[in-house]
């Protein structure tokens, strides 16, 4: 009866499109709580076990490593996989775990599987040394020595204080040598490029004169003598970096010279107290947001991506925001409400759902081939047949995407304006002021916060946009950010690194996905982070707004 | 500021006061106006920049369909007449040399813009030899091979050397012989060599001969040549039987693995000479219906497949096509009706898969095999041809006439790979058993024939859509109607702005977290996915259930539209369940795999990157979408219409079922609208959740290539003005338009939606 009665009453139903609610609400915080997990724990220093283990074939081996993950799987499907030997009786399941064993070098791989059932003892021992490489990936071992110039230095005990030390050493010298490659060097040849440009444009202007020539030549000399001074300083530098060596002992036994200069950093994970591990993971961390990217994105930081997104979501919201508010403005204030207004509210409401990709396309065709091929031609023409701004860059990515972002400014200025009472206006007007004056001095102060709501919005859209990109001037790995202190110091011309565009560059198109893995959550993370907070914003300042204007009309 | 200040002081007697006054509000009228005609054009942009993006798309995507045109650059008169009627006619690469090979074994090159002779070569014939017989390689390497009349070939290449002092282009001609100076014997019986083919390559060379005495001798020399020292030629001779009686034309394909012998009334044999030594009669056909004569035959560029030219003004495309026993055997792929006079010549293209054709009144034509378009058709000469020759790059032709005239014609036939049938429907590929949809836009080989199929891409992209739509389009109407009609106000002003986020989050990351965790995860757990959708709603309206049998004291304590907060753990510890039971129901019911079992049982193929992955990535990305608007126009029907059905004492559902959702119908359908655009634009999901591999596959458990992320994937490698890179712009046109419609349909709906509202 009252179930009858209940189904009568559609709340079956009800109690269904709620549900439809928690599954959206589940699926989101899912994600966020998915991506903040898997991206935050990565830098954790996990311990390092040594697993004695019985291979398929009933051999012993000592696997050391790092536990990153376990799963149950079927029994049949191991089976299939051709990694289960023993019987395992009338479990249906069998655990597995995934190993980080590193030493890339040694073994050829750095994750494995192995089961748990053929584990016959794990320990933790203290003396377990994680390396971290510029090279090879992760080095997993114990010390037995270290080195310098082919001779023991430290053994045993002292190996590791002394150890510390050298690396610390070593990795002021890098710095010294990246400093130099970087700065030093990069200036000179950025300035020698700069000079053989001159030269052609002169011979282009037929204004190749001996003086020319004489002052380029002198430049030239000068500039040249720099650079061999810098060489110089770089090999002392390097010969002084290879000196020292590790020798560690892997977990089967096998020894092996590590460079110091080749190595990142060193650690004990099992002996470490609490807070030094805290204190391991907040420099990682910091390591991750300020370091350049290693060994093919896979290692090392995100700086130069992140610098790429800010500064082409900064250049993007310059150009937007005056068009969006002036495309508003037009729609709310100036033009008459009627067959025009349509229009245009539907070519917005079209560019709003245009596919990116297309936007992409346009870009590229349009702005990169038609419009930067034109640019090259009148303004540098010296530089041809390379390409200045006939090649995707930033200042193209910048105006695409402000194209893909135009119809979110326009909507949210529009929305804005819509909400300043009628009587604000009238009140202005009545007392003299020209419509214009009316616009600058009550009604758009009066709508500055939708309009930093529509910006907001636009720059969270444009940071995680990343397939017109890829066709306009985002590459995988650019070899200077186009911000520099070389002068006209900010280049528009040059390719960018996104981090949109590294989060598939490096989980899809990298060598190694496994070991990437970690740097395509911590930079989802990252990436997330900064449009989940940009969106609050925009929907804090925008209630704000409401209950502002709210006052208004009361 | 002066006049600012002038104007903030109270000085009404001084006469400048008033002169910058007016001045002032002078400039402030025109002030006024400037901003006023800025933002009209600012206005006005946004429309100028839609409409720009469309005309600019098409502009990049018309001239795909423009046919080809020719103009006639020059005529003169043959140069060197006197050295014999022309055998070959021939022109390079930048189309400034030309080379008319004679009867007097004699070649004659000339400039090919004005006709003068630039340099003339006898060949290499010994004395007291006549020419019997010549012939051409048909794949344009500038080979040519003189029959002589003692049994013997010789065979000689021209070819050009460009240099270039002082900044000008020079062409020169090269004669050389590849073979060797002296003539090779064909024929050990020294009669006259009354038909030639050959096929030369840099190691390997096959020359066929029908002697005087109706047999075919083939001659196989293979030269190696060491890094250091000498070059080891080895030759390997061999008589094959002839069938036709009367043969028309030799033809050797490019890996010198198939003869083909066509006689004059089309019986055409087909031999396998893969063994030099042991040749066989492969096949034995007649490509002509009785009375018709064979005029002209080709390979098309590649060597997979010939044209065959008749009396009739037909050109036959025929192929050697593996049948299902993987048997290989000549069938006819497709036919160009050309003309209705008899055809003199049929020429291919050297670098795609075209060819023209020269009839007997002078008509030529251009034509591609793949796409089936007629591109050209002009009357190019006066008197019968004699001669045809088309440069490498087919932008120029020579057609020379009976009066020994010759006219030069440069042809501009850009993107001849392209038609509408090549675009959408099913095209019989070279080297396919049947007519089929095919995307392969490019390859490393030169010979490759491209296959633009755009139908499907645009399944894929549907597919695609599909599945997203069957995911988020009951998920967020279903919670749209109940955010808007059921839920507490103080949990609605939560659960909105969170399903917004949900449409902030950057589809990389959703399509990252789709193929690298989701599509894991359910190849894992396929089975457990499964469970959980049964086991959901069950669970949902259990739960609501038993709530009606709680006590009223308790049910009361819960506040009304609350629902979906108190189903939050019950979904989340029915799906735990669901995974954790999955296993053993697997082990029970599927042997242990439920993968296998459907490989095994049903022969369903399991792809990692599924259509399942993409479906609940994008559906992902798209609830919010729909959610939004769905809610918004639901929610804003206008309260009396509500009020009035519950005062009539309908219950709160059939309110919702009978006035709120009818009323809010067009509301909600331009939510899907926009959804569904939404879904076929998007890019990254499907780029990164998919194995991208074109397939036309209904299967949930395979992959598809959209339009969208087929534009992704291949637009940076393709070549700016190429027909691969306006195809890919067609593909985003076509992207375009799909959302045009979409979206405007969407947009007027809800226009006229607001009016409704606003009326009622």
């Amino acid at each position: 009866m009252i179930i009858k009665q209940w189904l009568n009453s559609g709340s079956p139903w009800i109690w269904l499109n709620a549900a439809a609610v928690s599954t959206c609400l589940i699926l989101v915080l899912g994600i966020l709580g998915l991506v903040a997990v898997r991206g935050l724990g990565h830098y954790w220093p996990s311990d390092v076990a040594q697993i004695q283990y019985r291979e398929k074939d009933g051999t012993q081996q000592v696997i050391t490593g790092e536990i990153t993950d376990h799963n149950e799987i079927s029994a049949a499907r191991a089976k299939d996989a051709g990694y289960l030997d023993a019987d395992i009786g009338s479990n249906t399941t069998v655990e597995q775990v995934l190993l980080k064993i590193g030493n890339r070098d040694v073994g050829g791989m750095d994750f494995r599987w192995i089961l748990t059932n053929n584990i016959q003892q794990s320990s933790y021992p203290e003396q377990l040394v994680v390396l971290e490489r510029r090279e090879w990936g992760n080095f997993y071992g114990s010390l037995l020595a270290v080195k310098s110039g082919g001779k023991n230095i430290a053994q045993g005990a002292d190996a590791w204080v002394v150890a510390q030390q050298r690396i610390a050493a070593a990795l002021e010298i890098h710095d010294d040598i990246k400093q130099l490659e970087k700065k030093q060097i990069g200036a000179v040849n950025y300035a020698l490029d700069r000079l053989r440009l001159k030269q052609r444009k002169l011979e282009l202007q037929k204004a190749w004169t001996d003086t020319a020539k004489q002052a380029v030549a002198t430049e030239k000399a000068a500039y040249q003598v720099d650079y061999k001074r810098y060489q110089e300083q770089l090999k002392s530098l390097y010969a002084k970096a290879n000196q020292e060596s590790l020798v560690i002992k892997t977990g089967d036994g096998i020894e092996r010279d590590i460079p110091i200069g080749k190595i990142v950093k060193a650690y004990q994970p099992n002996g470490m107290g609490i807070f030094t591990k805290i204190g391991h993971y907040f420099g990682k961390l910091g390591e991750f947001l300020s370091e350049d990217p290693r060994e093919a994105n896979t290692e090392g930081g995100i700086f130069p991506a992140i610098f790429g997104t800010v500064l082409m979501v900064m250049l993007m919201a310059v150009i937007v925001t005056p068009f969006g508010v002036i495309a508003a403005v037009y729609l709310r204030e100036y033009a008459k409400q009627g067959f025009t207004t349509r229009l245009i509210r539907i070519a917005v409401n079209n560019l709003a759902g245009v596919p990116s990709i297309v936007y992409g396309v346009f870009g590229l065709g349009f702005f990169v081939y038609i419009l930067g091929g034109k640019i090259d031609h009148l303004f540098y023409p010296e530089s041809a047949p390379a390409p200045v701004f006939g090649t995707p860059g930033l200042m193209w990515a910048s105006i695409t995407l402000a194209l893909l972002t135009l119809p979110v400014v326009i909507v949210a200025t529009e929305e804005g304006l819509s909400r300043i009472p009628k009587s604000i206006r009238e009140g202005s007007l009545a007392l003299g002021a020209t419509k214009f004056e009316t616009l600058w001095l009550t009604v758009l102060p009066m709508a500055s916060p939708a309009m930093m709501t529509g910006l907001i919005l636009a720059v969270a859209r444009a940071a995680g946009e990343v397939a017109p990109l890829m066709l306009v001037g985002v590459v995988k790995l650019a070899p200077t950010l186009p911000l520099d202190g070389n002068f006209p110091f900010l280049h528009l011309d040059r390719k960018f690194m996104h981090l949109g565009f590294h989060i598939y560059d490096v989980g899809f198109q990298s060598p190694n996905v496994e070991a990437a893995r970690p740097i395509v959550y911590a930079t989802s993370l990252l990436l997330v982070t900064v449009i989940v907070g940009l969106n609050l914003t925009a929907v804090t300042i925008r209630n704000h707004l409401r209950e502002k204007y709210r006052a208004l009309e009361g | 500021m002066s006049e600012i200040i002038a104007n903030k002081t109270p000085n009404p007697n001084s006469a400048l006061h008033t002169a910058s006054a007016s001045y002032y509000q002078r400039w402030r009228l025109i002030k006024d106006l400037i901003a006023r005609y800025g933002i009209l054009i600012g206005g006005w942009g946004v429309i100028v920049a839609i409409v720009l993006i469309f005309f600019y798309l098409l502009y990049v995507v018309v001239p795909l369909f423009i046919p080809a045109s020719a103009k006639s650059v020059a005529e003169y008169q043959m140069p060197a007449k006197e050295k014999g009627k022309t055998l070959l006619l021939a022109i390079e690469e930048q189309n400034e040399v030309a080379v008319r090979f004679t009867d007097q074994a004699q070649a004659v090159f000339f400039n090919a813009h004005t006709g003068d002779p630039v340099h003339t070569e006898a060949l290499k014939i010994p004395a007291g030899l006549q020419v019997s017989s010549f012939s051409p390689e048909s794949n344009g390497e500038g080979v040519v091979a003189y029959g002589l009349n003692n049994g013997r070939v010789l065979v000689a290449k021209y070819s050009y050397r460009v240099t270039y002092p002082k900044d000008v282009r020079v062409i020169t001609p090269v004669i050389t012989y590849p073979l060797g100076e002296q003539p090779l014997t064909l024929d050990s019986e020294g009669g006259a060599l009354q038909m030639l083919a050959l096929q030369v390559e840099e190691n390997n060379a096959t020359l066929v001969a029908k002697t005087a005495t109706h047999k075919l001798k083939l001659l196989s020399i293979h030269q190696e040549k060491a890094l250091f020292g000498e070059a080891t030629v080895q030759s390997t001779e061999a008589t094959l039987e002839l069938v036709a009686d009367k043969v028309g034309f030799m033809l050797i394909d490019k890996e010198q693995r198939y003869l083909y012998v066509v006689g004059v009334d089309g019986s055409l044999s087909l031999y396998d000479i893969s063994d030099k030594s042991a040749p066989i009669l492969k096949q034995q056909l007649a490509v002509l219906s009785a009375g018709q004569q064979v005029s002209s035959m080709d390979f098309v560029n590649g060597g997979l497949s010939l044209l065959i030219a008749d009396s009739t003004g037909l050109v036959a495309q025929w192929s050697v096509v593996r049948d299902a026993q993987n048997n290989p055997g000549m069938q006819k792929i497709r036919s160009f009706k050309v003309s209705d006079d008899p055809l003199m010549k049929v020429s291919a293209e050297q670098r795609r898969k075209g060819f023209l054709t020269v009839d007997k009144q002078g008509v030529v034509g251009a034509y591609n095999t793949t796409a089936e378009r007629e591109l050209l058709k002009l009357p190019a000469a006066e008197n019968l041809p004699e001669a045809f020759a088309l440069s490498p790059r087919a932008n120029a032709f020579l057609l020379q006439s009976a009066n020994g005239a010759i006219n030069f014609w440069q042809v501009s036939n850009e993107h001849p790979e392209v038609s509408m049938k090549s675009l959408w429907g099913k095209v019989w590929y070279e080297s396919y058993p049947k007519p089929a949809y095919i995307w392969q836009s490019s390859s490393s080989s030169n010979d490759f024939e491209p296959k633009y199929s755009l139908t499907p891409l645009v399944f894929g992209t549907l597919k695609a859509a599909f599945y997203a739509m069957l995911f988020a389009v009951p998920l967020s109407l279903m919670g749209a109607i109940y955010a808007a009609y059921f839920m507490a106000p103080s949990m609605r002003s939560l659960v909105k702005p969170t399903i917004e986020l949900m449409g902030a989050l950057p589809t990389v990351i959703l399509g990252f977290l789709a193929g690298l965790w989701l599509a894991p995860f359910l190849e894992e757990n396929l089975l457990g996915v499964f469970i959980m959708l049964i086991m959901l709603p069950i669970a949902v309206l259990g739960f609501g259930l038993i709530g009606q049998f709680l006590p009223k004291t308790l049910r009361l304590k819960v506040p009304d539209g609350m629902e979906a907060m108190l189903l939050i753990p019950v979904i989340i510890g029915v799906s735990w369940l669901a995974f954790a039971i999955s296993p053993m129901l697997e082990a029970l019911f599927f042997q242990g795999d439920l993968r296998v079992w459907m490989k095994t049982t049903l022969d369903i193929d399991y792809d990692q990157r599924n259509s399942l992955v993409v479906g609940i990535a994008m559906g992902f990305a798209v609830v919010p979408s729909i959610f939004t608007i769905a809610e918004d126009a639901i929610f804003s029907v206008p309260k009396h219409l509500t009020v009035g059905s519950l005062a009539l004492g309908a219950t709160p559902w059939q309110t919702l079922m009978k006035v709120v959702l009818l009323t809010a119908s067009p509301g909600i359908f331009s939510a899907i609208m926009i959804g569904l655009g939404r879904a076929i634009g998007e890019t990254m999901i499907v780029l990164m959740a998919t194995g991208n591999t074109p397939v036309m596959d209904f299967s949930v458990f395979q992959g598809m290539r959209t339009l969208a992320a087929n534009v992704a994937v291949e637009m940076p490698e393709s070549e700016v003005d190429s027909t691969h890179y306006r195809v890919l712009f067609l593909a985003a046109l076509v992207l375009f338009l799909f959302t045009f419609v979409f979206n405007t349909l969407a947009e007027l709906i809800r226009q006229h939606l607001r009016e409704k509202y606003s009326s009622l």
